[in-house]
């Protein structure tokens, strides 16, 4: 008999979608270079980079096109060689239009400064300093979704002590695998990420989160990871939204960050798997952010798939090498079915922040009819951060930005499991984002 | 390649199985062993009495919906259908069919609809009718029929034993005595005793809580605290007294305790949304039931407990709160 210990798991709300995990044995693939591709100069929060380049330049695959514009911005490379086209707005992936540049693609010449050999470099020789500006340099951002820029988020502010790095393994959303092949793939590269962070942030105790749905990559890290002190991983019960920054430090170290506050008020500073193998790669290789792991999935995709693409390649060209777009497709969305982003054309680029596209049968795209409020508290039951949100929903709807506030509607991490439980199919996070813009944007006289 | 168009909606892009109408037919399914068991016991009539009080519902409700309020019908999510049949599990079996219209009109037309219709209404319909024919018509809705000897519509009528006992205790007679004329525990637990047609068999009714318990349509919280409570306090005063007060068995087992903790009190729209706020809820009820019971002039209180509590529910809501995350740093910071 196998002895079954309760795993770990945050304790507040938490839902459990069907996981759908096609294309976790799917081994990554790198998809075949585009003709065109089209990099948004801001795939990141935060400022927009500043384009150093004009119509018409040659440029080689790694070489940077935008600069960050202050501290809280990201550079901009070019995922491929070849000629810049047209500088214009386009529509991406946030279903909104912003600068982009395309570039028509000649060959594949990279920057002769990157390593593009596949060695594993495990020793680490930059000081804690140039870690942190080679990772600013190399433009890495969080890639778990949020895209929030990685060298901020390892400057820590004075006075702030952080005793712990946690490693996002989770992948709580259903259907993404992108996270997992890469720790099946690349484990080895992913521990010298962790060491890199370590190093960077002073830590000497760092974990690895992974959702025991993932078994083997557990077992996999359980098994590099003997010999080495500092490091562990931590399978988790399966639930989501474990892999929530806030829900995740719940999880594993039972510390909670306070309302409105950082990881580091609790000293904790938290990297998503892909990003920590990015940065890896940023310090390691020299390479910048230019491609990434992207699964393509669906209940009628063909070939569900796990392929590397480089940043600016447009869906359609996945879509393809996934077997096509199914008849029977209703929406296509850029990340996972819990917080993704339902795009419109099938032209829009895949970002930094890209984790997944999820085709979305008819029949599934479409909301329910809208039922009465019953009183079921099931939102309530569900909420990872313990708000009410049928009742911040009836604020929002009556524009009572005050009463939300005092409700703690910023709180929100916008998971969704509120409007993913209820039964009577109330939108109850449309409401709430429009709440939180309400009290961001109070309405004018 | 063309998709034609594509829906754009911000997330979550996919939703839980269990709907308003998945639940509603969950309820009805959970309810079905203590229908079967009121047939077993007390014949076609209980089947007569729970088709009349339905179809009364849905049709009240469809009309009110249609051609008082211009809405569309909101029949099809199912809860007339449990309105309906709530009220019959609350009424003898042996009710004749204008009483039940009577009672159906109010529970639908005063209880739902005058509020809103589903989800806005404050107290349980089901009782609402059902207090509203105990006050209006006392003697027919106190004639409960012999369990077992009616397969016909009009039959012998008994009392129920929490009847017999507040009619012994008044007479001076003591507890030991009474229990002799009463039924069994295992009797009672199997639901071989008087009472109305739903809520004799604890036995059916513990299997419809399991079942959505299991479906997960509702939590343990409402029907453990308030059947603790009834047990709880009903075994205080017996251990004081046991000849004056009856065992916490048996008022658990006798009455509306079983039916009002599983299906009446557990309704969604008429009970707390949180858990803390269900407990307290559900240890109300018991409370003032058993206060009802023991010191009242009615010889069952569960339903006036559970209205009462109803009343109680929007200020439960506005103070019974789960804890939020981050909120015990927050006050660590503070102090």
């Amino acid at each position: 008999m196998k002895l079954h210990h309760k795993l770990k798991t945050f304790n507040i709300g938490g839902v459990h979608p069907d996981d759908q995990k096609l294309s976790a044995g799917i081994a990554i693939s790198p998809l075949p270079l585009p003709k065109v591709v089209t990099i948004p100069i801001i795939q990141h929060i935060g400022a927009p980079a500043k384009i150093i380049v004009q119509r018409g330049d040659m440029v080689k695959t790694g070489q940077i096109v935008a600069i960050h514009e202050g501290f809280v911005s990201s550079n901009i490379h070019t995922s491929v060689s070849g000629r810049i086209g047209v500088i214009e707005e386009v529509m991406d992936s946030s279903g909104f239009k912003h600068i982009a540049i395309s570039i028509r693609i000649k060959g594949d010449e990279w920057e002769e400064s990157i390593d593009q050999t596949d060695t594993l470099v495990e020793e680490i020789n930059l000081e804690p300093k140039e870690i942190v500006s080679r990772i600013m340099e190399a433009g890495v951002v969080g890639m778990g979704g949020a895209a929030f820029p990685s060298h901020v988020k390892l400057s820590v502010p004075e006075g702030k002590h952080v005793d712990y790095l946690l490693i996002n393994g989770v992948e709580c959303e259903p259907y993404l695998t992108a996270d997992h092949r890469l720790m099946l793939e690349k484990p080895k590269e992913i521990i010298v990420g962790i060491k890199i962070l370590m190093k960077a942030l002073g830590v000497t105790k760092a974990i690895i989160g992974i959702e025991d749905n993932k078994h083997n990559a557990v077992e996999l890290f359980k098994e590099l990871l003997k010999n080495e002190t500092g490091i562990t991983v931590e399978a988790l019960e399966v639930q989501y939204p474990q892999g929530g920054e806030k829900q995740l430090i719940q999880a594993l170290l039972n510390r909670e960050v306070p309302s409105g506050g950082l990881p580091s008020d609790v000293g904790v500073i938290v990297h998503n798997v892909g990003t920590t193998f990015a940065i890896y790669e940023a310090v390691q290789k020299n390479k910048p952010l230019i491609e990434r792991v992207v699964t393509v999935t669906g209940k009628s995709v063909k070939q569900p798939s796990n392929f590397l693409v480089r940043i600016g390649t447009p869906v359609i060209d996945l879509l393809i090498a996934a077997g096509g777009v199914p008849e029977d497709t209703g929406k296509i969305v850029g990340g996972g079915p819990m917080m993704g982003k339902a795009i419109a054309d099938l032209d829009v680029p895949i970002a930094k922040g890209t984790s997944g596209i999820l085709l979305i049968p008819k029949e599934e795209s479409t909301r329910a009819e809208i039922y009465n409020c019953v009183h079921c508290g099931k939102c309530i039951e569900a909420c990872p951060m313990g708000l009410e949100p049928y009742h911040l929903l009836i604020l929002s709807k009556k524009g009572n930005s005050q009463r939300a506030k005092e409700e703690h509607i910023l709180d929100c991490i916008e998971c969704g499991s509120c409007s993913f439980v209820c039964p009577s199919n109330r939108p109850i996070l449309d409401y709430i984002r429009l709440g939180k813009t309400q009290i961001r944007k109070p309405k004018k006289a | 390649m063309s998709t034609g168009l594509l829906t754009v909606s911000p997330s979550p892009h996919v939703h839980t199985e269990l709907t308003v109408p998945q639940i509603m037919r969950g309820v009805i399914f959970a309810m079905i062993p203590a229908l079967a068991f009121s047939i077993y016991n007390f014949g076609l009539g209980s089947l007569y009495v729970t088709s009349l009080a339905v179809i009364f519902c849905v049709a009240i409700e469809y009309a009110i919906a249609k051609y008082l309020l211009n809405k569309p019908a909101s029949i099809y999510n199912g809860s007339a259908i449990i309105t309906g049949m709530l009220l019959a599990f609350n009424v003898p079996s042996n009710l004749p069919w204008y009483i039940i219209l009577i009672g159906s009109a109010v529970a639908i037309g005063i209880g739902k609809m005058s509020f809103g219709g589903l989800g806005n209404n404050p107290f349980n319909p089901a009782l609402v009718g059902r207090v509203f024919l105990l006050l209006s018509f006392p003697v027919a809705m106190t004639s409960w029929p012999i369990v077992g000897a009616t397969w016909s519509l009009d039959a012998v009528t008994s009392a129920t034993p929490l009847g017999i006992l507040k009619e012994g205790m008044r007479a001076g007679e003591n507890v030991d005595a009474l229990m002799s004329k009463m039924p069994s525990y295992t009797d009672f637990f199997f639901g071989l005793q008087g009472g109305s047609l739903g809520e004799m068999s604890a036995f059916a009714l513990l299997l419809g809580l399991i079942y959505m318990l299991y479906r997960r349509i509702i939590t343990w919280h409402i029907p453990v605290s308030m059947i603790f409570t009834v047990a709880i306090m009903t075994g205080i005063f017996w251990l004081i007294n046991p000849a004056r007060y009856a065992s916490p068995l048996f008022h658990v087992l006798t009455g509306g305790v079983m039916l009002g903790a599983v299906f009446m009190a557990t309704d969604y729209v008429t009970s707390p949304f949180t858990h803390r706020g269900m407990i307290i809820f559900g240890v109300g009820i018991g409370v003032l039931t058993v206060l009802i019971r023991l010191f009242g002039s009615y010889p069952e209180g569960v339903s006036f407990a559970i209205l009462i509590m109803n009343a109680f529910v929007p200020m439960i809501n506005k103070f019974a709160k789960e804890p939020r995350y981050g909120v015990v740093k927050e006050k660590a910071k503070r102090q």
